[in-house]
């Protein structure tokens, strides 16, 4: 355990070097606008803080140094040059408000970047100011509503999710303004369609799909469930939380998507940072191009610019107060621009064939695959119901016990159709060497919930703490620290 | 192959062990007519040293301005360390802590910052983070609506920074949700308490406070949360968190304080980078945060009994609630929060004060230094905190396009948003700039305006 920021906190302690010499009034301001006692922020030296936080980074498992296969999240190698490219003065040091003339490098990158990802989509047109998956979701879906409100279309007050869906979906659905209903999964993983033909209707204001599933399988009946929902009148939207596994393969605006949304932080490798910042950006088929939101960035005679509510009266309108994560859209397209046009192939084509082996081997090995006689997209579940049922060993603690091993564990208890499944993503830039560490260390595992029981189920044993009380966390509610509080 | 390791051998013995003769094998469940390899766009591959060089090129070609825009986005000074530790691989390279064991690191650093937030805000609760700041207040907008149930209408002043306004608009406009625009006073740059008091209705949910606003003016706290609190609704304070090392927090504003607060962390460590990643934050009363948006860590103990940090109240969110839960945010700005934790330890109470202190005393030079000039004044007789408004006698495209050539950005005109300040120019100098860029600044003003 490391001793808090605050526990290190000394009193009337200035780090001298951040501190600015002068002294400098604030007579004008009104006595009773102003702070009384200052914030209790920690008053340590620059080594004492650089030293906890160098401390408390070690306590993580991160891609840097561990093999992190998180089912759905893309735990793909991040290169370094995308984040001291991207902290360049001249990028990282530009007002957001300062004239576009005045930033025609990078705006010339983010276009760039457009146009790759129009390609790669098979879109209409791309615009780049979500902030993170789920708001290009929100997004997407209010670009949907927005379509059918300018047809007077209003009927049309339903979303169809898979019940396979991960749980944003629905969540944004809402958001909108929408009811949500859920379609059934075969048991082969592809949607229940005589469901989805009994439920769309005038209802339905569009389907929200991602390809492949979160059952790791590829839905097959696409071009069927698009003609479905087209006849209905209803728009189809892509979640391109899988794109990985069909990059330079399959575009998405050729299986019949209206709408998608791609995640950089998965596909075009942008760092997940401990939780985001990520980049959500959005493509649309030709009728919802009016209908994207602003700024956006458009090419006039040479010359790259911001278009705003002027210039796109129909725009769903501004999604954050400027024009979106720019420095992570940087960052993914150094990395595009580094697959360059074979290489976008190439990721999936390796995404692929890691998990493939990875399944393939773990069944030799006796784990039970959810879809076995599916292949392997860029994921794939197993679940551990029968060693469950022999051993009363979970996922959650074969999970824990992957981490005594040196291994992030998978996704687990995602999706919520499959009992005691993990979701497992090796992606491509893991080696061959790496996985079969992997599977080695799950059949090990095995092998212990049998012999020695309660050393899995009681795992970790080798992290900074041992299984934490959730319960309590969420009961005795304490997210902000005081002294002798725990 | 650019980051895949596979040797050609490799690749052989892994498809031999799978029993497929070649990779598109695997693509075998994929509809034939839907397999299009074909890009047209892309271009080829670059290695690391091509596109070193072309962002080097990139990056410079966008020149270096001395800027005097503030308007939601600040210069400040960023301590080196900030961003050697932030970048450290075991921060940028993980995920959302979902294994809390092995994410000690993240959590703890979370939850400090969340302590950070709670102790600068005068809250009790802080979550992990928000996107930025004005979907923030979008996020609290929703959330002031839910914890007031039937009540649908905002209080939006005019001094709020009109892109804040859109992106609310944009995000709760689906959800029955009306937001009312309130005048500010010509005079002052504040909200008009007089048009404000006629707007409360049963249906209002929440009151918005920006304070300073966007005009950089000091708002009347204290007496707009009591009024508000006395007609039965929530205050929203909107804040700049650099400001609150001297400003009053919001906790301590009227009797009872504001109720959540939101706001854009970027002053605190994170660079401009044209307007993003930045991170918003959030802050609110213990009575409220189980409709709180965003994740959320919480400190318990181990099957020791020793202490550890875990994401907690996930019963709120999307993962376990899917239709119900309070937002669609799955995520926070876990990378710029590092970054901000770091900036908080390593500037400390009084280094934060001193930054917030000089950037202001540099704005009342700039601000002396140019009204010098005829035909330049300050617009509004309120306090401002480290951002003015001032009216400039000359047309405000020629003399924007005409400092711009100077290698300087004057500030951010107020004419597009707002009718009346059509002459009127927002103008900030944080604590980085010189007394030789303001005389610069003034010079140039100075030719450009007695030329008009």
């Amino acid at each position: 355990m490391t001793e808090l920021i605050f526990e290190q906190s000394t009193a009337g302690r200035i780090n001298n070097a951040q501190y600015q010499s002068g002294t400098f009034s604030i007579d004008d301001l009104p006595q009773a606008l102003l702070r009384k006692t200052g914030p209790a922020l920690p008053e340590v030296s620059e080594m004492q803080a650089v030293r906890h936080y160098t401390r408390l980074s070690q306590l993580n498992f991160a891609i840097d140094t561990h093999f992190y296969p998180l089912g759905s999240c893309t735990m793909k190698h991040n290169p370094r040059i995308c984040n001291e490219a991207a902290m360049y003065d001249g990028f990282s040091g530009r007002h957001p408000l300062s004239p576009a003339s005045t930033g025609q490098g990078v705006l010339s990158c983010l276009y760039d970047l457009q146009e790759i990802l129009k390609d790669i989509s098979g879109m209409s047109e791309v615009s780049l100011a979500p902030m993170a998956g789920a708001q290009g979701e929100f997004t997407g879906i209010a670009m949907i509503r927005a379509y059918h409100e300018a047809r007077a279309d209003d009927a049309r007050q339903e979303i169809l999710v898979p019940d396979a869906a991960h749980g944003t979906n629905p969540a944004t659905a809402v958001m909108c303004g929408y009811t949500v209903k859920e379609i059934p999964t075969l048991d082969n993983g592809d949607v229940d369609i005589d469901a989805l033909r009994a439920a769309v209707g005038p209802q339905t204001a569009g389907l929200m799909l991602t390809n492949p599933s979160t059952l790791g399988v590829f839905e097959r009946q696409i071009t069927e469930i698009a003609a479905l929902v087209h006849e209905a009148g209803g728009l189809l939207y892509y979640d391109g939380a899988n794109m990985n596994a069909i990059l330079g393969k399959v575009k998405p605006g050729e299986m019949g998507f209206d709408v998608i949304h791609l995640n950089l932080h998965k596909t075009f490798s942008t760092p997940h940072g401990g939780g985001g910042p990520g980049a959500g950006p959005v493509g649309v088929s030709k009728r919802l191009v009016p209908f994207l939101p602003v700024p956006r960035i458009a090419e006039s005679s040479g010359e790259y610019v911001l278009l705003d509510k002027n210039d796109c009266p129909q725009s769903i309108g501004r999604l954050s107060c400027f024009m979106g994560n720019t420095g992570i859209l940087l960052r993914a397209w150094i990395y595009a621009r580094m697959l360059g046009r074979d290489g976008m192939k190439r990721v999936a084509d390796y995404a692929t064939l890691n998990a493939n082996y990875m399944k393939v081997k773990l069944e030799q090995g006796g784990f039970e695959m959810a879809y076995e006689s599916r292949r392997a997209t860029h994921e794939f579940i197993l679940t551990l119901k029968k060693e469950k049922a022999e051993t009363g060993v979970t996922a959650m603690d074969f999970a824990k016990r992957l981490l005594d091993k040196g291994y992030h564990a998978p996704t687990t208890y995602f999706p919520l159709l499959v009992p005691e499944c993990f979701l497992i993503e090796p992606t491509e830039s893991e080696s061959l060497e790496e996985l079969d560490g992997f599977i080695a260390a799950m059949e090990e595992i095995r092998r212990e919930s049998i012999e020695q029981t309660d050393l899995v189920k009681s795992a970790p044993h080798s992290l900074p703490v041992r299984r934490l009380d959730d319960v309590r966390a969420a009961r005795q509610l304490d997210v902000v620290w005081q002294e002798d509080a725990i | 192959m650019p980051f895949i390791p596979h040797t050609e051998e490799e690749t052989r013995k892994m498809l031999d062990a799978i029993g497929v003769s070649n990779i598109d094998e695997l693509f075998d469940e994929i509809p034939a007519d839907l397999i299009n390899e074909r890009l047209d766009y892309v271009p080829p591959a670059m290695d690391e040293a091509g596109i070193r060089r072309l962002c080097k090129n990139s990056a410079q070609s966008d020149g270096h301005y001395v800027n005097f825009i503030g308007a939601g986005a600040y210069e400040h000074h960023i301590p080196a360390a900030v961003w050697q530790v932030a970048t450290r691989g075991e921060f940028y390279s993980a995920y959302t802590p979902y294994q809390a064991e092995a994410s000690q690191g993240t959590l703890q650093l979370l939850y400090e910052y969340q302590t950070m937030m709670a102790s600068l805000t005068a809250m009790e609760v802080s979550n992990a983070s928000l996107y930025e700041g004005a979907s923030a207040l979008a996020e609290a907008v929703l959330m002031s609506v839910r914890a007031q149930r039937k009540k649908h209408r905002i209080l939006m002043p005019e001094t709020i920074n009109p892109a804040y306004r859109e992106t609310t608009e944009t995000i709760v406009k689906n959800q029955g949700i009306t937001i009312s625009n309130i005048d500010y006073s010509g005079d002052t740059g504040t909200i008009d308490l007089v048009q404000l008091n006629d707007q409360f209705t049963d249906d209002v949910a929440a009151l918005v406070i920006p304070q300073p606003n966007y005009f950089g003016a000091l708002e009347q706290v204290d007496e707009l949360v009591d009024l508000a609190h006395k007609q039965g609704c929530l205050v929203i304070a909107v804040v700049n968190p650099l400001s609150l090392a001297i400003l009053k927090a919001p906790g301590e504003w009227g009797e009872n304080g504001a109720d959540i607060v939101v706001g854009e962390g970027q002053p605190l460590g994170i660079p401009l980078s044209s307007g993003g990643p930045y991170f918003g934050f959030m802050c609110c009363t213990q009575k409220i945060v189980r409709q709180m948006p965003g994740r959320l860590i919480g400190r318990t103990l181990d099957a020791e009994g020793k202490q550890g940090f875990t994401l907690t109240l996930q019963a709120r969110e999307q993962h376990i609630r899917r239709s119900k839960a309070t937002s669609n945010i799955c995520t926070n700005q876990g990378l710029m929060v590092t970054a901000a934790t770091l900036y908080m330890s390593l500037m400390g109470p009084a280094g934060m004060a001193q930054a917030a202190k000089a950037s202001h005393a540099n704005t009342r030079l700039l601000v002396e230094k140019l009204t010098a000039i005829d035909g330049v004044e300050v617009v509004f007789n309120s306090p401002f905190f480290h951002e003015c408004v001032l009216r400039i006698d000359t047309p405000m495209d020629d003399l924007v396009r005409a400092i711009t050539a100077q290698g300087i950005i004057a500030g951010m005109p107020l004419g597009a948003d707002y009718e009346g300040l059509q002459d009127c120019l927002l103008v900030c100098a944080t604590e980085l700039r010189t007394e030789e860029e303001m005389n610069d600044f003034a010079l140039h003003l100075e030719r450009i305006v007695s030329k008009g």
